[in-house]
């Protein structure tokens, strides 16, 4: 197509602020989970509030969440920090049930074991807990990393640029290779992305090759947000 | 002892460190970034910016051209910052130092029960309403403003050539626009005052030409700089009771221009045209030319570059 | 807050201004796209998920659509299509893109709540003598059920997001205050657009967390209890059991 020969350079610059945001937000969204879903998992009075907030948050649709947030938190609505704050939001709500679940996967057998061996509670978590429950945060971190990437472009609303210009540009000119240069540019990050993190999982967890054999078999989680 | 362990830590404090790499080194150099930092240390960057209308950019992305080839250094990191709401608190505050504007509409955003409708008259009444810091340079001939339309086909069934001719139709009029087309003074409520003419009001925004052309509205609010009124044969009907607020393209700026950048963009002005306008839009939208080779190409062929 | 309460203030005066729809008129058009939109998913949906679970074959395929999808803005889909086929056509345009984006979560709920199933009750199914059908029927669509109204709820609340942002082509819906609220500088209008959209996705979503909770059988439920020890279920099974309890 013509006109995407003929903008490379503006689809390579809108990609660019398209990745700093999603990355901001996915990276602050999984830092945020952790110790949430930890607390989610170790504390069952905790848990039920803390997946019912954050399932809550999750709920409410992207364009509705971006002017309420400046109510609440007093950030200028138009702006770049009230979408990655609201991406965030987004990521938290999806991680924190990862987190949570993944930690709840470990066999309580080994747990077990690792304190029959003498591990401290804290040693414990960072040498036994977290590593087993990498492969089922991970899996989380993959959705929400996707469906960031997606969502993000909404910010194009509020007149936040990012890959969501090309559809409202597109939009006000009527120029469908626009619009589809955009659609194809977030699918192409996010599958990079998704690929890129699952290569991470591969060379941090050898682990869990075999667990993935079995794991195949596994559905992905349901809830994501593309809009 | 080197183990898996210890490979595994050394992988993912890399891979941290690359990402946050890429992430910070991703921070600079958009030309888009609605999100303006304060100007670089002296202010001697003109910090150019944009409405989130691709027409406005382009007028933009003359002034910066032509700024740049006069040797000055400029920023585009405040091109498309949406709407008025978003970008006139960053201009008051001397983030961004210069924005294409459109008089009637910027002269309404600051004194919205305005009664001067003649392009002079705004433009004279336009330093008086701007705040503490804002100025305008010369305006340009170039109007980008509201105007009642029609279809070439309705225009000649009903003999339309004003506005007023309008109150002679028989059947009920929808007029279709910008949701803020509802509250402003001549909008349908002026219609009718000014004018005698009745009308329905539908909020179409962006779809307003569609809708027009689909006849699902009779009268459209087309803004005079839009190609449409070219290409899909639309009729402009006059004004001679002056109801329409005249908006013509005026460049305003915050605090001061370095010297010598206040004279090109008055050249710029000068050499613009309402059609001039019109055709740098065609280029946009029909040709799917780019905002940059657009401007350059107007620039060169009115000898500015 | 002055903004909320000027908000609920605008919610409630009778009259949107501006020439905006009244508030009745856009939820019935948001709540007519959403239900009409799922509806056609499910019917497409649903059925494929249920083959593809019931026979376990064509598994990857769904998998890796659902993975696909979620990468789509649909953003970006709701506007290509809306150009594709012109503004006369905004509604289909509107549907098509709804439709596209509710189906992904649909299928993965049919499939999944099928999967779910403990083998060993199918296997005595079987040898009790029913037929493939009597199985489908009997025994996997209820057991599937709670997993399938989970995928129902994802794919709703998706839409309705969705159908919020349509606003942008002029579908109308709760979505027109959000956007129209901002050329005319009303916060008031623009807080009560998204207050009203929040309302109205937490609603549903309340709904279907009922739905969910109705709708698993109560031998189920008191299996799957805290005091019995995870199983070989996988970890994402007993993610979904437990959004369901």
């Amino acid at each position: 197509m013509n006109w995407v020969a003929d903008n490379l350079d503006l689809i390579w610059e809108l990609s660019l602020v398209h990745v700093r945001q999603s990355l901001i937000a996915i990276v602050l969204g999984f830092v945020v989970s952790l110790p949430l879903g930890w607390l989610a998992w170790r504390y069952r009075a905790a848990r039920g509030g803390i997946l019912t907030v954050t399932g809550l948050l999750y709920t409410i649709p992207s364009l509705a969440l971006l002017p309420i947030l400046p109510v609440l938190l007093g950030t200028p609505i138009f702006s770049e920090v009230n979408l990655i704050l609201a991406l965030t939001i987004y990521a938290i709500a999806l991680m924190v049930r990862s987190v949570a679940d993944g930690l709840g996967s470990v066999d309580p057998a080994v747990r077990l074991s690792a304190t029959a061996l003498g591990y401290s509670t804290r040693r414990r978590f960072w040498a036994v807990d977290l590593p087993l429950a990498g492969p089922v945060i991970l899996a989380g971190l993959r959705v929400t990393a996707v469906s960031t990437i997606a969502l993000a472009t909404v910010g194009a609303l509020i007149g936040v640029t990012n890959l969501g210009y090309l559809f409202t540009n597109g939009s006000q000119r009527r120029i469908i290779p626009e619009v589809f240069a955009g659609i194809i540019a977030v699918v192409v990050i996010a599958l990079v992305v998704d690929g890129l993190l699952i290569a991470a999982g591969r060379v941090l967890m050898p682990w869990s090759r075999a667990q993935r054999r079995r794991q195949r078999r596994a559905a992905l989680p349901l809830e994501v947000r593309v809009a | 002892m080197f183990t898996a362990k210890k490979t595994r830590l050394a992988l993912a404090a890399a891979i941290l460190s690359g990402v946050t790499l890429v992430a910070a080194g991703c921070a600079s150099g958009d030309p888009l970034a609605p999100e303006t930092d304060a100007p670089a240390a002296g202010g001697e960057t003109i910090v150019i910016g944009s409405q989130a209308y691709y027409s406005n950019e382009i007028i933009a992305e003359i002034y910066a051209q032509a700024l740049e080839n006069g040797g000055f250094e400029v920023s585009r990191d405040a091109f498309n910052s949406g709407q008025r709401d978003a970008y006139i608190p960053a201009l008051e505050a001397g983030e961004i130092t210069l924005f294409p504007e459109y008089s009637g509409n910027l002269l309404q955003f600051f004194d919205p029960e305005t009664t001067v409708r003649a392009s002079d008259e705004v433009y004279a009444a336009l330093p008086s309403a701007l705040p503490e810091g804002l100025s305008v340079l010369d305006q340009s001939t170039a109007t980008d403003q509201d105007s009642y339309t029609v279809t070439a086909a309705f225009a000649e069934e009903n003999s339309l050539v004003t506005i007023g001719d309008l109150a002679n139709v028989s059947t009920p009029l929808t007029l279709g626009g910008p949701p803020e087309l509802a509250e402003r003074p001549y909008g349908p409520t002026g219609l009718l005052e000014t004018y005698g003419v009745p009308v329905a009001f539908s909020p179409t925004a962006d779809t307003t030409v569609e809708a027009l052309l689909a006849d699902t509205i009779q009268v459209a609010n087309v803004y005079t700089a839009d190609p449409r009124i070219q290409t899909d044969d639309l009729v402009v009907l006059e004004d001679p009771e002056g109801l329409i607020l005249a908006s013509n393209v005026v460049p305003v700026v915050s605090g001061e221009l370095p010297d010598g950048a206040a004279e090109i963009i008055n050249a710029i002005s000068a050499a613009l045209t309402p059609e001039g306008l019109v055709s740098l839009n065609v280029q946009s939208t029909v040709d799917q030319e780019s905002t940059p080779d657009i401007a350059q190409a107007w620039l060169e062929d009115n000898g500015l570059l | 807050m002055n903004l909320i309460g000027d908000a609920i203030a605008w919610i409630f005066s009778g009259n949107p201004g501006a020439g905006l729809a009244p508030i009745p008129v856009a939820l019935a058009q948001h709540l007519m796209f959403t239900f009409v939109s799922v509806l056609i998913a499910a019917l497409i949906a649903v059925p494929s998920g249920w083959l593809i679970g019931h026979t376990g074959k064509g598994r990857d395929i769904a998998v890796a659509i659902s993975g696909a999808a979620r990468a789509i803005p649909s953003f970006g889909l709701l506007i290509l299509l809306f150009l594709v086929l012109g503004v006369l056509r905004t509604g289909e345009a509107a549907i098509i893109t709804f439709v596209l984006l509710a189906i992904p979560s649909i299928l993965a709920g049919a499939y999944t709540g099928f999967e779910a199933i403990d083998r060993k009750v199918i296997d005595a199914a079987q040898s009790m003598g029913m037929t493939q059908w009597q199985i489908l029927w009997r025994v996997e669509v209820p057991l599937g059920l709670s997993l399938l109204i989970a995928g129902l709820r994802s794919a709703t609340l998706q839409v309705v997001a969705t159908v919020t942002i349509a606003a942008y082509i002029n579908l109308g819906g709760l979505g027109q205050y959000i956007l129209a609220g901002i050329p005319l500088r009303r916060f008031d209008i623009v807080l009560g657009g998204a207050l009203l959209v929040a309302a109205l996705a937490l609603v549903l979503d309340g709904v279907f967390a009922l739905l969910q909770r109705a709708s698993l059988p109560a031998g189920v439920h008191a299996a799957q209890s805290e005091h019995h020890p995870a199983s070989k279920k996988s970890a994402s099974a007993r993610t979904a059991a437990t959004a369901a309890s």
